[in-house]
């Protein structure tokens, strides 16, 4: 024991153990929902908060191994705990927190899953991320990366009763099995003939450049499916939909980092010398997913696969920066590709809290209302002020607005992208800097998503009668509400203790450190002299000041009644809630400025309808483009090839004999 | 910036100035405008011979200066607005990909010629080297407009565009052609917009309107019914 | 912190608050003097922001208290952002809190609250306008940010004092860079503060407006504020092109309380300069419709990334 008060590994592995424990008393009394949620699951957010405490103490702490001898004989697990394991370990402890106090106090009896199975899952879902990230041999992270997707397809599909569901389900368990395949072959190939499947082997090898360059490209694949780079997104929007809202918080938030944790892994440690092309092809790719994602989210009117898409977008802007890190790393400017880095490693803390905490807001409001469509909410300001106040912290900071957290990573992302001409290489060096506008862009709509998810939902006037029974959260949801955006607050305002936090890892992964802080505290200067600075605390400061100051000024010089009355509205008189504008109507200029996306299908009513309707459907190009011909070509194939199956036994007995002869005469 | 001369700052600023008209050509509708736009151009390439004639003291540049005025600013300009009164063509239709299109690639093109230029522009020992690049885009720029539209006059101002393009390439690599070559092709130009002037009554005659779209019935399989 | 920089931030702020609504009825003069119309006092935005606040505020039952709050941090937001851009004097302290890109950022900040507060009562028109608002603003946005690109990249900082420091004190030269980036400035400017040719500041036609949507449901002292706010978000675009492309006269670094001095005229004679420029744009331009204005920013945007390519290729 007293070993684990020195190791932050031995004690996240502890804390793990402990998760396995609270899942396993699940199964205890599976069907007690308080022993189960008013008692494991609060125990749970202790752990993590225990978790988040130990990865931030070990980022200081130098690398340590362990080998556990669990697994097959001769293939014991290598675990290893550096500063990178340490900043994912960090976001998986402060994530999971909010979402299981959270959770405790949103799991109701229903139909699905018992609630102690659930409560297994839910636990299993999160050890192995943990183990993700502290694997350090190619077995230990292939079967802690498929208990993850086992886990979480279990958890997708809670209401295993509704097909919708179950689709969703299967979409995701294929895609994520795709991915899996492309990453187990691309430590097939780093391995480099070494046969060794360890990462230290991995590290050593010195693979040949195109062989490195495939593995990197199987890896972006991989890791890209379990991400959601276009064109593998399409599970996103299935899959966060059907799961119960934490875990769809915990999905976006947590788990899709774990795929950011394994590109960076690959390329930055395992493969060790990026070339600059790579970073090129991850930009692209991750800056097309940034504009698909967010033009998508603007157009949905389902408020949990608008933020999947969202989510989509985020990650195209975390692949941006990895490209751009990429990219600056392979010419040499290191230094510059730290700043991308922790823009990046930024971007993925702060996406961690703000989704999640976007995500339980809608499981709030679900729960309450029984409303997913965004059609049929509004106005739920009044009736559930915590999660509205706590949700709109969530949306501006997914907005990018200073001075919340979303605004620090892009901040940072711009300012390494200003120095992209520099880089010495014809095309390149023009390209990236338009690069940046895209981002920009990205950013903008993501804050026309978030006025439209917050407006729709919270504002305006409830557009069915049954919300006016709507009621707020509970103590134990605003508790896990309330931490998700203390986080997002933290994260904005000090920004120059969190980067000082990155330092190791930036300093691992790119061999460079940033200058030295120079700046006082309070201020964010990334590179010393160039007087490009930041201070979310003086902004914070100011406008508050500013703020306060009208406010009393008013109150003192002017200080008049305050009347209420009907809205104006341009003197309309009889103005009810189907006035507003629906979520399809406040995407309608997207759809119109960005058709060439999507699949429309409009239906119009002619003039002479007795009941007019109108319907549009927006769907997505890359089903018909993309996955439409691939299922056509893999069900032509499997016609050719349907003869094999005859339906009797002895003949399938006979294919695995033919193959198990053919087997050994291969082999031996 | 500072160490520039004025001179070389002025030719950089007119470079800039005729790759800002070929994307306000590319991005114009109106016929009659786009004969403008030409005239400005042929304008701005007049005060670029001329600057580069002051700073490089060569006499023939000054000829090819009087040849651009005459020729591009001028004649041509009036030529082309005496055929779109004489045909009655005042707009182009719809072109074949919209504006914000057209830009993207336009823009994508700016990317390619500059990028293309850079190592001749490093061969290259002129004070404007660096304006090299903006000729090629010109160049290219002026054929992604043929491309694009559908109205045989806009294409017709597209290679007068794009025939300035390479007249100020060769003026800013090697100051200049030599005297021959230049009043050769001035010559060129000259002829071809007569002939072409010639060619389009010829096409209104045939189809009753100069869209292009019509030859594409003159092809092989479609030769007879063509004509209805 | 030296007593000078102290005094300039203070000037900076109060020549924004006062010269601000000054500044939209000089506008509005000179507009009326173009289209030969009688002009309207220059005091008359004055007079409107002080009845206005004397009123009674009458706020719609349904409202939350986040659209009592809006005002405010709008107001909040756009005092800020004249703190940041230097108008006369270059030596700011609290610029050191917000460069170019946050300023982006505090706009935006700005824009938002505006466009949830239209939301908030429910109506048809203010959520056409929310929506509106924030259009015009995803498309100015990357424009804008390529602007600051180019300035920064000639200046190697993204802070804009220092843009407009090093674009004063070297020596005069042609950057046709910045003259494309001007252009485009320009247009995003028009976009931004809803003017002709996106949006007519003088209407009040239900289907057309942009800015006025937003604003329908304000009455008195939020009404003041969010005038208030309007014409200093005017004041502060047109300071940061004027930062940006004509920095000369401001006082720099070097300069003692005499330039500071200076400036303020210099400051006066660009203002009316360019209202006059603004008052012509509009005066010989059209509203476009409302779905012609991603083209109008489109093309804004293409001059800032023909400016940043020819700064990266002629070095100007």
């Amino acid at each position: 024991m007293t070993s684990a008060l020195h190791s932050p590994l031995n004690a996240c592995l502890a804390i793990l153990v402990l998760w396995g424990a609270i899942g396993l008393a699940g199964l205890l009394r599976p069907t007690s929902l308080r022993f189960v949620a008013r008692s494991l699951f609060p125990l749970s957010a202790l752990a993590s908060l225990m978790l988040a405490a130990v990865a931030a103490w070990s980022l200081g702490v130098a690398p340590e191994r362990a080998i556990l001898a669990i697994g097959l004989p001769d293939l014991p697990m290598h675990l290893r705990r550096d500063a990178l394991s340490g900043v994912f370990l960090f976001l998986l402890g402060a994530a999971s927190a909010g979402i299981s106090v959270f959770a405790a106090g949103y799991f109701r009896r229903g139909h699905g899953t018992s609630a102690g199975l659930l409560c297994l899952q839910y636990h299993l879902f999160l050890a192995s991320m943990g183990l993700v990230m502290l694997a350090d041999d190619a077995y230990a992270f292939m079967v802690s990366w498929e208990t993850m997707a086992l886990s979480s397809y279990f958890l997708v599909t809670t209401q295993h009763g509704l097909p919708d569901i179950r689709r969703a389900g299967f979409l995701y368990l294929l895609i994520a099995h795709v991915g899996a395949i492309a990453i187990l072959l691309a430590f097939g190939v780093m391995q480099g003939g070494s046969w060794q499947f360890t990462f230290d082997a991995m590290r050593g090898a010195r693979l040949p450049a195109p062989w490195a360059a495939a593995a990197f490209l199987l890896a972006l694949f991989g890791f890209g499916a379990k991400a959601g780079l276009v064109p593998l997104h399409v599970w996103l929007p299935e899959a966060h939909p059907a799961a119960p809202s934490p875990v769809s918080a915990l999905m976006s938030g947590v788990m899709l980092k774990t795929a950011v944790y394994g590109a960076l892994r690959v390329t930055f440690d395992l493969l060790g010398q990026p070339v600059w092309w790579w970073g090129v092809v991850a930009l692209a790719v991750g800056l097309f997913t940034a504009l698909y994602g967010v033009v998508f989210a603007a157009a949905q009117s389902d408020m949990k696969r608008l933020l999947a898409y969202s989510s989509i977008e985020n990650i195209g802007l975390i692949f941006t920066a990895f490209g751009l890190a990429i990219v600056f790393r392979g010419v040499g400017m290191s230094m510059l590709a730290a700043l991308a880095l922790i823009a990046l490693l930024y971007h993925s803390l702060n996406h961690a809290f703000m989704k999640s905490l976007l995500f339980l807001g809608t499981g709030a409001v679900l729960h309450s209302t029984g409303e997913r469509s965004l059609g049929r909410l509004g106005g739920l300001i009044h009736r559930m002020p915590w999660v509205a106040w706590l949700t709109l912290v969530g949306a501006l900071a997914l907005a990018g607005l200073p001075p919340l957290n979303g605004f620090v990573s892009e901040w940072l992302l711009l300012q390494a992208f200003l120095f992209a001409h520099e880089v010495p290489h014809t095309f390149v060096n023009m390209l990236l800097p338009m690069a940046a506008a895209v981002v920009v862009l990205a950013a903008a709509l993501a804050a026309y998503v978030m006025v439209k998810f917050f407006g729709v939902i919270f504002l305006g006037q409830p557009r069915e009668p049954g919300l006016a029974g709507a009621h707020d959260a509970g103590v134990l949801q605003r508790l896990g509400l309330a931490w998700l955006a203390a986080g997002c607050v933290a994260l904005g305002l000090f920004p120059t203790q969190i980067i000082n936090g990155l330092r190791g890892v930036v300093k691992q992964l790119s061999g460079a450190d940033l200058p030295g802080q120079t700046a006082p505290w309070w201020l964010l200067e990334p590179i010393p002299g160039r007087q490009a600075s930041y201070s979310a605390l003086g902004f914070l400061l100011a406008v508050t000041a500013i703020v306060l100051l009208t406010i009393v000024g008013v109150r003192l010089f002017y200080h008049r009644r305050v009347r209420r009355a009907d809205p104006w509205d341009c003197g309309f008189a009889r103005l009810d809630a189907r006035m507003q504008d629906t979520a399809e109507g406040f995407g309608q200029p997207i759809r119109h400025i960005f058709g060439q996306f999507f699949l429309l299908r409009r239906e119009l009513p002619t003039p002479f309808d007795r009941a007019p309707r109108y319907r549009v459907l927006v769907g997505d190009r890359i089903w018909e483009r993309l996955y439409g011909p691939l299922g056509g070509l893999v069900q032509r194939i499997a016609d050719r090839f349907a003869w094999v199956q005859q339906g009797r036994i002895a003949t399938y007995l006979l294919y695995s004999f033919v193959t198990l002869v053919a087997l050994l005469a291969l082999v031996l | 910036m500072s160490g520039v001369p004025l001179t070389v700052q002025l030719l950089n600023f007119c470079a800039a100035l005729l790759l800002l008209l070929s994307f306000a050509m590319l991005s114009q509708r109106r016929i009659v405008n786009l004969v403008n736009l030409l005239a400005v151009q042929g304008s701005a390439l007049l005060l670029a011979t001329l600057l580069l004639a002051v700073r490089t003291g060569q006499h023939h540049l000054y000829v090819s200066a009087a040849l651009t005025l005459g020729l591009k600013v001028i004649l041509l300009p009036w030529l082309l607005h005496r055929l779109i009164r004489r045909l009655g063509v005042y707009w182009d239709a719809e072109p074949l990909l919209n504006i914000s299109g057209t830009m993207l690639v336009g823009v994508l093109i700016v990317v390619f010629a500059f990028g293309l230029a850079q190592p001749i522009s490093q061969l290259a020992s002129t004070a404007t080297r660096n304006a090299i690049g903006i000729a090629v885009a010109v160049v290219l720029l002026s054929f992604l407009m043929m491309i694009t539209r559908r109205k045989a006059m806009s294409q017709v101002v597209g290679f007068l565009s794009m025939e300035n393009g390479l007249f100020f390439g060769a003026m800013s690599a090697t100051y200049g052609m030599p005297m021959v070559v230049e009043f050769g092709v001035a010559l060129d130009v000259l002829v071809a917009v007569l002939v072409l002037g010639i060619f389009f009554f010829q096409i209104r005659e045939q189809f009753d309107s100069l869209d292009l779209h019509h030859l594409e019935s003159l092809r092989e399989e479609a030769g007879g019914e063509g004509r209805n | 912190m030296r007593p000078i920089e102290i005094i300039t931030q203070l000037l900076d702020l109060a020549a924004a608050l006062v010269a601000a609504p000054l500044f939209v009825g000089w506008i509005n003069q000179c507009r009326a003097w173009l289209q030969n119309r009688s002009a309207p006092s220059i005091w008359l935005p004055y007079r409107g922001i002080r009845k206005l606040f004397h009123k009674d505020a009458v706020i719609a039952t349904r409202a939350s208290a986040l659209f009592r709050l809006a005002p405010y941090i709008v107001f909040g937001a756009m005092v800020l952002a004249a703190g940041i851009i230097p108008s006369m004097g270059t030596r700011l302290p609290v610029t050191r809190i917000a460069d170019a890109i946050a300023l982006v950022g505090l706009l935006a900040t700005a824009r938002v609250f505006m466009s949830l507060a239209a939301m908030d009562v429910g109506t048809a028109f203010g959520t056409l306008g929310a929506r509106r608002e924030m259009m015009v603003g995803f498309l100015a946005e990357p424009a804008l940010l390529m602007v600051i690109f180019v300035a920064s990249l000639i200046s190697a900082s993204t802070a804009l004092p220092a843009i407009t420091e090093h674009l004063a004190t070297q020596t005069l030269g042609l950057y046709p860079s910045l003259a494309f980036t001007a252009v485009a400035f320009t247009m995003v400017l028009l976009a931004e503060n809803a003017r002709i040719p996106i949006d007519n500041p003088a209407t009040h036609l239900e289907l057309t407006m942009i800015h006025e949507a937003l604003l329908l449901e304000y009455s008195a002292r939020h009404l003041a504020l969010m005038e208030w706010a309007a014409a200093l978000k005017l004041f502060n675009y047109a300071c940061i092109g004027f930062a940006l492309f004509i920095p000369w006269g401001v006082s720099t670094v070097q300069g003692g309380p005499l330039a500071l001095l200076a400036s303020i005229p210099v400051l006066a004679a660009k203002l009316i300069a360019a209202g006059g420029v603004l008052a012509l744009i509009e005066t010989v331009s059209a509203k476009v419709r409302v779905f012609r204005a991603p083209e109008f920013l489109a093309t804004a945007f293409l001059f800032a990334v023909l400016g940043l390519l020819v700064h990266l290729l002629l070095g100007a």
